[in-house]
């Protein structure tokens, strides 16, 4: 993403082979006069102790330290994958972000010559050596906005004149990409005097996905929970929890409002009961969408109960009323935990009839939120201890 | 009185000949708001019909609607993708208070436009991503059923819509002033504490409630704004005690990030500037009550 935007990166290609890897040191050495860096590629520390990572003066070597560290043991890990980089030495090391500033409403750069470590340690610990300049949506960062920065942060003329640059190319980033965040931490100097972005981290807006095709490849979906991922698919808002408590609502703020509920409700009873999800189901609240969560919530195999909170707003109760009951018919026999449902608003009195009308086994209606989650709790108490 | 909106409120609605622009329109009318006029400049020139015998014009564009009606609110239904040109042009048009209902709209869009909207200063944003705001018995722009609470003397600001609802009805006893959803994005136009200015203002407001929710520190900021300048007496809730962190539930504002935003801290710095905070919306309600029978005595 930095590339694309022309912000310096080193040059760097994977490679699997020792072949391969004298073949990307060809490509990428001409650009640090012949020099490379084979890394392993392992999910653990402390490879470079481990021997795998070798600086390479030739195509010819990297091929040999290839060679060596593929198939080498790190930790229990067995490289298969090796990076050859452009080798880079590096004289200082730097620190820039820029992002959502909610408090102003604003954006937010932040830049430090002090660069490599946390920042939040940083701010805490040298708060003076920290810049924080506010930047304008509508005019970001130009060069006058870039060189302001850069002073703010006390580089040298002649140093901030190399940063400012690249200030703005991380801007373009951050505004062409609909980012909430671009930091790089360390942004370097070179001992040839380059600037380069070594190591940085982008948050993007999910609600910008419309214009940016390209940043669903991005997504990690092995890493997503699985009933996270099926009731993405399902367009459902849903964040699991480890509790034994499922939760259906609607409204963010409800929902919200009923994990607390439910969590406090939950202290007067055996093993403390807690929410098992937050999942909120719109203003709609039809019977497919309600269908859809409660399958959700029933394969948490940790649910024991489950709180239909729902606020008739908009959509009146009798509708959601219907919902639950044909819900529930479309579930047949995959509806095995007991619902609490609790009803008000619009039309509650005609909601709570058609409920206590289908009279199904597995729900109870309660008449207030309070009242609900106390229910709800206790019974996931119940079959739990 | 009220907040931002009442008896001499003429609506327009950007996006009103689409399905959610229609229905909310319809209820708008039915609950007594002086609706003069729809945008949409492919339908420029039509009228629309709505139940109850009301016939809405259709306008080109917010400046030439405002002209021809006087309008000065406007409630934007456009969907997400153009929902930053929209309200572009209401401030543009320099129509006093922009009510934006439409959920999803990219942050940067937001920024944009709120920025806009600063340079401008002519126009007041409530939103996006919110219920809109009623004043009962006079006006009611956006989404809010106005059927669930009647006109009284209780403020009410919240960044949630559903909850906005849940505590009408709690209170449906005494009634609202004006109820404000801001809407729970990351960037919003009217903040509670922009609110809590106005209900102070108003003299038709003895007692606010606010309801705040985890992410960000504007609840934070709000504590502080209540201890130097608000001496009607305030009642608190936040929602999201039990949401784990870096995890975003429902409103992509409501996110705690590290040890910030966290509903425990925004209690304290309420609790600190002498707001009572209830436990739960019903508990809060009860707090509400306390009050408000005090006053009446």
């Amino acid at each position: 993403m930095f590339e694309k935007h022309g912000v310096p990166v080193l040059a760097g290609a994977t490679a699997t082979t020792p072949q391969q890897a004298r073949e990307a040191a060809e490509a990428i050495g001409p650009k640090s006069g012949g020099v490379t860096v084979v890394k392993a590629q392992v999910k653990t520390g402390g490879r470079g102790k481990a021997g795998g990572v070798k600086v390479a003066k030739s195509a010819d070597e990297a091929q040999q330290h290839a060679q060596a560290i593929l198939g080498m043991d790190i930790k229990g890990h067995t490289v298969g994958t090796v990076m050859i980089a452009q080798g880079a030495r590096i004289a200082e090391e730097y620190y820039f972000s820029v992002l959502l500033d909610r408090a102003n409403r604003s954006y937010l750069a932040m830049c430090s010559k002090e660069g490599g470590m946390e920042i939040e340690q940083l701010a805490v610990e040298r708060p003076e050596a920290l810049a924080r300049i506010a930047v304008d949506p509508n005019t970001g960062i130009d060069a006058a906005k870039a060189a302001e920065i850069v002073e703010a942060a006390g580089f040298d003329a002649e140093t901030g004149a190399k940063i400012a640059p690249v200030l703005e190319k991380l801007w373009e980033v951050y505004r062409d990409e609909d980012a909430t965040l671009v930091e790089v931490n360390p942004l370097v100097k070179t001992e040839d005097g380059d600037i380069v972005a070594l190591d940085g981290k982008v948050t993007l807006d999910a609600n910008a996905d419309f214009r940016h095709p390209d940043h669903e490849a991005l997504e990690d979906k092995a890493a997503a929970d699985p009933l996270e991922a099926a009731a993405k698919e399902k367009g459902l808002n849903y964040v699991k929890l480890d509790g034994s408590v499922g939760i259906i609502g609607n409204g963010a703020g409800l929902v919200m409002s009923t994990l607390d509920v439910v969590a406090y409700a939950g202290e007067e009873f055996a093993g403390s009961p807690k929410p098992a999800n937050f999942l909120d189901i719109g203003g709609g609240a039809s019977a497919e969408v309600m269908a859809n969560g409660l399958h959700i919530i029933l394969g948490d195999a940790q649910v024991k109960s489950v709180f239909v909170n729902v606020f008739g707003g908009i959509t009146s109760c009798d509708a959601v009323a219907n919902g639950i009951v044909g819900a529930l018919n479309a579930l047949g026999d995959e509806a095995t935990k007991p619902l609490v449902v609790r009803l008000d608003g619009n039309n509650v009195e005609e909601g709570r009839r058609i409920l206590a009308e289908a009279n199904h086994p597995l729900v109870t209606i309660e008449e207030t939120m309070d009242g609900a989650a106390r229910k709800a709790a206790e019974l996931a108490s119940a079959a739990t201890n | 009185m009220a907040i931002f909106l009442d008896e001499n409120s003429k609506v327009i609605v950007q996006g009103m000949t689409g399905s959610e622009g229609m229905k909310h329109t319809q209820r708008m009318l039915a609950s007594g708001t002086s609706i003069v006029g729809g945008v949409n400049p492919r339908k420029a020139g039509t009228t629309v019909e709505f139940d109850g015998g009301t016939t809405v014009p259709v306008f080109g564009t917010v400046a030439e609607a405002m002209k021809e009606t006087g309008a000065n609110v406007s409630v934007i239904f456009v969907p997400p993708a153009f929902a930053k040109s929209a309200v572009v042009e209401a401030i543009d048009a320099a129509i006093p208070l922009a009510v934006v209902i439409t959920e999803g709209i990219a942050v940067k869009d937001s920024a944009e436009f709120y920025a806009y909207s600063r340079t401008k200063g002519t126009t007041r944003i409530v939103g996006p991503n919110c219920p809109g705001l009623i004043s009962p018995g006079k006006s009611n722009a956006g989404i809010i059923p106005a059927n669930i609470a009647g006109a009284g003397r209780i403020g009410l600001v919240s960044k949630s819509g559903t909850l906005t609802y849940q505590m009408m009805y709690e209170l449906r006893e005494f009634g609202f002033s004006s109820a404000v959803g801001i809407g729970g994005d990351p960037i919003i136009g009217t903040t509670h504490i922009d609110c809590l200015e106005a209900f102070e203002k108003d003299p038709e407001t003895d007692a606010i409630v606010m309801i705040g929710e985890i992410g960000g520190d504007a609840e934070e900021r709000a504590a502080a704004y209540i201890k130097e300048h608000v001496t009607k007496p305030v009642v608190g809730y936040v929602a999201g005690f039990t949401a784990p962190e870096g995890k975003t539930m429902g409103h992509a504002g409501a996110i705690v990030s590290g040890s910030a935003g966290t509903a425990a801290a925004k209690q304290e710095a309420l609790e600190a500037a002498g707001v009572k905070v209830g436990k739960t919306p019903s508990a809060t309600a009860d707090l509400m009550r306390e009050i408000m029978r005090s006053l009446k005595g």
